[in-house]
């Protein structure tokens, strides 16, 4: 509790926050206000006007609608996605960096492989011949992106097993699952929380990007189809910059609020950074540019 | 040569899994593997070719293990089988036509944005607290969320189709072939010029802000700090001191980041049909054409391979304790 009230009071993590709460209600509620994004309602490529915010696609559909409707699947996936990669990652590096040895290496030898392979491709291959929809688009980012955080958490649980409270922990025969969980896992809490954010910033864009290589369910509306949809009914050509730019800033938006979140989650959790950050602003209310040199201020 | 052996031993083991992960991929999918494979030329080739297709793919009635040897065989005379979306032109000959195109714009942009967001980097932490030092990197920061090839379409639509600044697709003229000409050389510079922007403005934040990071934890240390007492300028501190530490990391960065870096140049190429691999594996997807697709997989693995290879070559040169056989 403590912890979301920290981030509240952050300035950038609070308006990161405020942007990802927006963005949760309009896919939750937003559906519920808006046409039917599928249905014909228009004539094709009308640009933005009083009857249709953001205008019609290239099918005649509410531009708007579609944004709104393609926000809930969307983020769905990138949450689902998200929160096993993190999951995976984390076991595995917890391991890895806990157990040394031959497990180590052999953890370890597989992170750098999934680090040093690039990603698109290989998760393109693999959708090509699974059949399109959320599920293959799921299966194949949590393959691609728990290397990352395994990474991460295993150079963490390496640094925290040095840590005396470990060495005692062990001296004192406490069981290995104990010692990982009890003593190692709750001093990460904030590290894993800004791998679930980066994870989710991932998500999204692989997951949109895939999507608009025409590989996701192309029935359906998320903000990936959004986009495939506007570029295959030549959007550029035509010059309904309307069809592309709602989603687009719609995917930056959110992803932008998340950076943001764990600038604060940073900041709260590193209390060096938070003091200067603070020190700064006071110093500039006193007038003074800060610098490299440490100013003295007479109250 | 420690150092580099065990990165070049973790880049065969790689290379070697993948190579493998495509053998076992057609296999593992639901019913008759090479009828996935190779569905899409039912009716349209004749049985030989389709016969010569299998045998690319080591397709047989033979035991696993002597059908894993067949591909791999074929697969080091360059053997990726025959590609749909371009019949009938070989998958390797179809792979060499966009790879260099890939190489160039991916290379250039990875090159300028490094090169500028570090320097920006060092810039920002050395004047921190700045007017740049407090815009410069939210603003980078959302440059960086929206998505490469959003990015791309926004830039191709404003500045390509509105302003008519920059041609609209293609690496060259239709009316000029390629030749080693100046004027040709400014053709392709000019339609690389936009992808290669849209690239940098999307990767140049995140390398200004890991290096200034890293410039600020450097600048804390003791020897920055006698340096400056012994009156050195501030240029020599900056760049000779403090720089050359705080890159280390980025370097490192720079070879994580460049599987990264090739898929958003992919999904630019797709959006500027610049003629890449990327945009090959647009009309592979479009095509359902499942050897040409494994073919770039292989391909664009084994190059962004190569390329960390080169960027741990780079770091030997820069870090003397990797030098040393310790």
């Amino acid at each position: 509790m403590n912890w979301l009230k920290q981030l509240t009071i952050n300035r950038k993590s609070r308006f990161g926050l405020f942007c990802l709460a927006a963005m949760v209600l309009i896919a939750l509620f937003g559906p519920l206000l808006v046409h039917d994004p599928l249905a014909y309602i228009a004539k094709p490529h009308e640009p933005p006007s009083t009857d249709h915010w953001f205008g019609t696609t290239g099918q005649g559909q509410d531009v708007l609608a579609q944004t709104v409707v393609g926000a809930g699947p969307t983020l769905w996936v990138a949450f689902i996605v998200s929160l096993i990669s993190t999951l995976i990652g984390a076991g595995l590096g917890l391991l890895s960096g806990f157990a040394r040895g031959r497990t180590d290496d052999l953890i370890n030898l597989l992170i750098n492989i999934f680090l040093v392979v690039p990603g698109l491709p290989l998760a393109v291959v693999i959708a090509a011949y699974l059949p399109a929809g959320p599920i293959t688009i799921a299966a194949v980012l949590i393959l691609t992106g728990w290397a990352w955080t395994a990474r991460v958490i295993r150079a963490q649980t390496y640094t925290i097993s040095e840590k005396d409270f470990v060495l005692a922990a062990k001296v004192v025969g406490e069981p290995s699952w104990r010692i990982l969980w009890i003593e190692i896992l709750p001093n990460m809490g904030s590290l894993l929380t800004s791998c679930f954010i980066g994870n989710t910033v991932y998500a999204i864009g692989a997951q949109v990007g895939l999507e608009f290589l025409g590989l996701g369910d192309i029935s359906t509306v998320t903000w990936g189809t959004n986009l495939y949809w506007a570029t295959n009914d030549s959007a550029l050509l035509i010059g309904s910059w309307w069809t592309f730019v709602p989603t687009g800033l719609s995917v930056a938006l959110t992803g932008f609020a998340l950076t943001l979140l764990t600038f604060g989650v940073d900041e709260i959790t590193n209390p060096g950074l938070a003091a200067e950050s603070r020190w700064r602003r006071y110093l500039q209310t006193k007038g003074i540019t800060p610098s490299t040199h440490t100013p003295v201020v007479r109250s | 040569m420690r150092y580099l052996l065990s990165r070049l031993g973790l880049y065969v083991v790689a290379g070697f899994l993948s190579i493998t992960f495509n053998f076992f991929l057609p296999r593992f999918m639901p019913g008759d593997p090479a009828a996935a494979l190779f569905g899409r030329f039912q009716g349209r080739l004749k049985p030989e070719a389709l016969d010569a297709l299998r045998h690319a793919f080591g397709f047989s009635d033979a035991p696993f293990l002597s059908q894993y040897f067949s591909y791999l065989k074929e697969l080091f005379q360059g053997n990726l089988g025959v590609s749909v979306a371009y019949f009938p032109a070989p998958v390797s000959e179809v792979i060499m036509s966009g790879l260099g195109w890939t190489m160039l714009l991916a290379g250039v942009s990875v090159l300028i944005a490094f090169v500028l967001g570090t320097s920006l980097g060092v810039l920002l932490a050395w004047r921190r607290g700045s007017v740049w030092d407090t815009t410069l990197p939210p603003l980078l920061a959302l440059l960086g969320a929206f998505p490469y090839f959003w990015t791309a379409m926004a830039l191709l639509f404003f500045l390509g189709f509105q302003m008519g600044w920059f041609p609209l697709r293609h690496a060259h003229s239709a009316h000029l072939s390629p030749e080693f000409s100046a004027s040709f050389a400014w053709d392709v510079w000019v339609h690389l010029a936009l992808p290669a922007f849209t690239l940098v403005l999307t990767a140049l934040g995140g390398w200004m802000l890991s290096m200034r990071n890293n410039m600020i934890s450097v600048l804390g240390t003791d020897y920055i700090t006698l340096a400056r007492a012994k009156g050195l300028s501030e240029k020599r501190v900056m760049w000779a001191y403090a720089a050359r530490n705080a890159l280390l990391p980025n370097v490192t960065g720079l070879g994580m980041a460049l599987g990264f870096v090739v898929s958003g140049a992919l999904l630019t190429e797709i959006i500027f049909s610049y003629p890449g691999v990327g945009y090959l594996m647009l009309q592979a997807i479009r095509a359902q054409d499942y050897p040409l697709m494994q073919g770039l997989f292989l391909n664009i693995t084994f190059a962004v391979l190569l390329a960390n290879f080169l960027v741990d070559i780079a770091y030997q040169f820069l870090d003397p304790r990797t030098r040393s056989d310790g």
